[in-house]
């Protein structure tokens, strides 16, 4: 068989390369009998260059229309026939497909992923009626005050680095791009030496491999593109960013630039949100659904317990290039976001100043190894782990998580406070409601 | 690890001597537990003057008890990284939380406690009271959130439990007091109304120690059960429109009241909805308006059944422009589904998902507690999981074809549509 392979960290874990460059992961977990098949692309919209933001995102929805050998209305009821649930997303480093279903169905979802990569139709007629259905998504998403001020204050943190651009795309681009445009992404992309293949469950390895070969082993290799992107110049002052729009609350968010996940500094970040905000743990999937543990953190007891916000919440997230720490903060009614932003700053003042004590680091440490093994609990999410960890940063990383935790001193997390969470680095955005024309 | 699930959920079930259920189902997905807590304490025994009373109470229980104080309970939370959640919806209150299975022991004691004994102190009380108000104004300002509770409120009527919001309104939260907190939760939380799920690493006799350690001594009188009000199904179609101004998308909310969990046309309800709204991306729904007219990200359909006659609810968020197209594009499937029922390869189909579904629904802690929790709730029986592909194997084509046709009548369909011009000529 055409493959290399070896055992990783964990003894159930395998990794195998077949020869066209294809990565390969499973792990056999026998506690239910399911198994997750996820395909990851090195892509997401921070590969896109201006004037096909979105381009990604939508090869995606693309990748569920239809292929040569499974009609578009297959490509979801093959899965659901196994009592299967499907799904894909796109962000700013990686584009992946999931499904996840009883362990008969094995074979037939790594021939639908197979396809995806190789044989997608991108018919120009479902190409355009893709089109709307976007827009209509990014429309949903700007019926959300919050939504809408992340996307601008993530636009305002960034001068030249592609994170700048929402992953859903700028309007005009997704009015004009071309079916050409999305097809020859779509050929660039995904190709098997830009892919990891994940398969996590009720499985046997040598099975699951043996399978891979046959499905994937034949899809030529191709040039994947070097991943360029502009280099981000150093922040040298505070920006701001003012919504005024109809509605009946008032946002609040802040943002500063954060380490890769890759950097020395990451974890001591990852401890200094948890201690901020309540850790939410790395699993992007699932750890970001509902309020983490978060009733003795800084910025709830200094603004929630006050009665200054109805809630806040704090978000970094493991990214292959710096991207951004970021706090939102919902307005209690009858605050003012200016009394509520002064308040929040006054905090983080302290923090930075004071420094937080070895108490409140060592709960943050264990919160985040707490959820660390909340967010695999399921054949879906060990799977989701294992590929967004290899794709974002590589080789065994999401093994190393719980070390690194520990690792982390107060010294280190009030030395990143101190210098990452400074004025001049900041993005300050309000979302200032406005009465409703009647 | 060993495969404790692979051949069927086997829960240990057992009633203490103060009348409260406790399910113990041991897993081996991870070294975590889940704890669930329920009691018959939903929206449906609020007083029907009081909307939100239990949403509120769900908010302040575990701020403080008559030994653990707000700022105690906090730190035993976050010491071991544990959020704790409380859901309320018509029927059911839900304390529950997951936590490592070495902090099960502390964490299950806690919960007792705060079920048992909170003590609503007034400064959190007015914290909750003012968060929830503030949660009320967001939902305001939300067109698929108005979309939806208008929608209820036309099918069931403002004045029935389920036709109005749990959070309740404004003005009802801010008149909620002490008093009333503490009178609803003597009235409600007892043991007799409690059922209590452990899922995960931990063996049914050790977790059963702990229940009866946390739970003894504990009694208190059963409370008095309220039945649904009757629902009179709407005889023609009703539509309301919200206008928002600075919205981008319109969200359209269109449904029916149909019939209770325990009916025996559950099952055969269920394929039609999985037809209807369900299926691959969507079901007929999105077939139509995504897939072939590019009209909307989302079109599906939910079948909602409880004790009482739940609702069947087509949702889809579309251009402000394409409200009406939209709305042709139901009838046209409800229409059709209705008169004309549905192929067999759709109903086979379905039926294989469906049936193909039952080990994903038990795929986590938390997912498992949930459907043992279903289970218990509606007496369905234990093995449920085991008897489900029997019980939809023997739906037939006249089973889902009465379904649709019983339901899915566009001429009595009620209609809400929230968003930036509900009418083409306004806004």
């Amino acid at each position: 068989m055409a493959v290399s392979e070896r055992v990783l960290h964990q003894p159930s874990l395998r990794e195998a390369r077949l020869d066209n460059g294809l990565k390969i992961l499973i792990q056999e977990v026998h506690t239910a009998p399911l198994v997750s098949v996820w395909c990851w692309y090195r892509v997401g919209s921070g590969d896109e260059r201006p004037g096909l933001t979105g381009v990604s995102h939508w090869v995606e929805h693309m990748n569920f229309k239809g292929t040569t050998n499974i009609p578009r209305d297959e490509m979801k009821s093959i899965v659901e026939r196994f009592g299967g649930m499907w799904n894909g997303y796109t962000w700013i480093d990686q584009t992946t497909y999931l499904e996840t279903a009883g362990k008969d169905a094995l074979d037939t979802l790594l021939f639908i992923e197979a396809e995806r990569m190789e044989h997608g139709l991108y018919e120009p007629e479902e190409c355009e009626s893709e089109r709307t259905v976007i827009i209509s998504e990014l429309q949903g998403g700007e019926n959300d005050p919050d939504q809408l001020l992340d996307t601008e204050v993530t636009a305002t943190a960034f001068r030249a680095h592609p994170y700048r651009h929402p992953t859903i795309g700028w309007i005009e681009d997704l009015r004009s791009m071309t079916r050409e445009d999305l097809y020859g992404y779509y050929r660039r992309h995904y190709v098997p030496d830009n892919a990891t293949l994940v398969v996590v469950g009720d499985v046997e390895r040598d099975d699951v491999l043996r399978r891979a070969e046959t499905h994937f082993g034949r899809i030529p290799a191709g040039s994947p593109p070097v991943r360029r992107r502009a280099a981000e110049p150093n922040q040298i002052g505070e920006r701001r960013v003012l919504i005024e729009r109809e509605g009946t609350t008032g946002y609040l968010k802040f943002a500063w630039h954060a380490p890769a996940a890759t950097e020395a500094e990451f974890f001591p970040m990852l401890v200094l949100d948890a201690a901020l905000t309540g850790a939410k743990g790395t699993n992007i999937w699932s750890s970001f659904r509902g309020a983490p543990p978060q009733r003795k953190a800084r910025l709830y007891t200094a603004l929630v317990e006050r009665g200054l916000a109805s809630s806040v919440s704090g978000s970094l997230v493991a990214t292959a290039e710096p991207f951004i720490y970021s706090i939102s903060l919902t307005a209690m009614e009858g605050t003012a976001l200016a009394s509520l932003e002064s308040a929040a700053l006054d905090a983080i003042e302290r923090v930075r100043e004071q420094g937080l004590s070895d108490e409140e680091v060592a709960r943050a440490r264990r919160q985040l190894k707490a959820r660390l093994v909340f967010e695999t609990d399921s054949v879906t999410n060990i799977a989701h782990q294992l590929g967004y960890f290899e794709t974002i940063v590589g080789d065994g990383f999401v093994h190393r998580m719980r070390p690194a935790v520990d690792a982390v001193t107060t010294e280190q997390v009030n030395e990143v406070a101190k210098r990452r969470l400074a004025r001049d680095k900041r993005t300050t955005g309000w979302f200032q409601p406005v009465e409703r024309r009647v | 690890m060993t495969t404790v699930v692979t051949r069927g959920l086997s829960p240990v079930r057992q009633v203490l001597p103060n009348g409260a259920v406790v399910l113990v189902q041991e897993t081996a997905f991870s070294p975590a537990v889940t704890i669930s807590a329920s009691f018959r304490a939903g929206s449906l025994y609020e007083p029907d003057d009081l909307t939100g009373l239990a949403w509120l109470l769900g908010r302040v229980i575990d701020r403080g008890t008559a030994t653990r104080s707000a700022d105690t309970i906090a730190e035993a939370l976050d010491d071991r990284g544990v959020a704790l959640r409380v859901s309320t919806n018509r029927h059911v209150l839900t304390v529950s939380c997951t936590c490592l299975s070495e902090d099960f022991p502390d964490m299950l004691a806690l919960m007792a406690d705060i079920i048992r004994e909170p003590v609503f102190p007034p400064d959190q009380i007015e914290k909750r009271r003012a968060e929830t108000i503030s949660l009320i104004r967001q939902d305001q300002d939300n067109p698929a959130i108005r979309a939806s509770e208008s929608l209820q409120s036309l099918l069931y009527g403002p004045a029935h439990p389920y036709g109005r919001p749990a959070k309740g309104s404004v003005e009802t939260i801010e008149r909620v007091t002490r008093e009333q907190l503490v009178t609803f939760h003597t009235r409600r939380f007892a043991p007799g109304s409690l059922t209590l799920l452990i899922v995960g690493d931990v063996s049914a006799t050790r977790a059963l120690d702990h229940v009866a350690a946390a739970f003894e001594g504990w009694t208190a009188p059963d409370p008095v059960d309220r039945p649904v009000p009757p629902v009179a199904p709407a005889a023609s179609r009703r539509d309301t429109r919200i206008t928002m101004t600075g919205k981008s998308q319109t969200d359209i909310a269109y449904g029916f009241t149909t019939i209770n969990r325990l009916d025996p046309r559950y099952y055969g309800y269920s394929v039609m909805n999985n037809i209807l709204g369900q299926f691959g991306l969507g079901g007929r729904l999105a077939e139509n308006i995504r897939e072939r007219q590019g009209m909307a990200y989302y079109a599906f359909s939910a079948f909602d059944p409880s004790l009482g006659p739940g609702p069947l609810v087509i949702r889809a968020g579309v251009d402000p422009a394409n409200v009406d197209r939209a709305i042709a594009a139901i009838d046209a499937e409800v229409g059709a589904l209705g008169r004309e029922g549905p192929t067999d390869r759709e109903v086979a189909e379905t039926r294989q998902f469906l049936i193909g579904s039952v080990p994903r629904m038990l795929e986590n802690n938390q997912s498992i507690a949930t459907f043992l929790h279903t289970a218990e709730f509606f007496g369905l029986g234990l093995d449920l999981d085991r008897r489900l592909p029997a019980l939809l194997n023997a739906v037939t084509m006249d089973d889902v074809r009465a379904a649709a046709a019983d339901v899915l009548r566009p001429e009595r369909a009620s209609l809400a549509i929230a968003g930036p011009s509900a009418r083409p000529d306004a806004d």
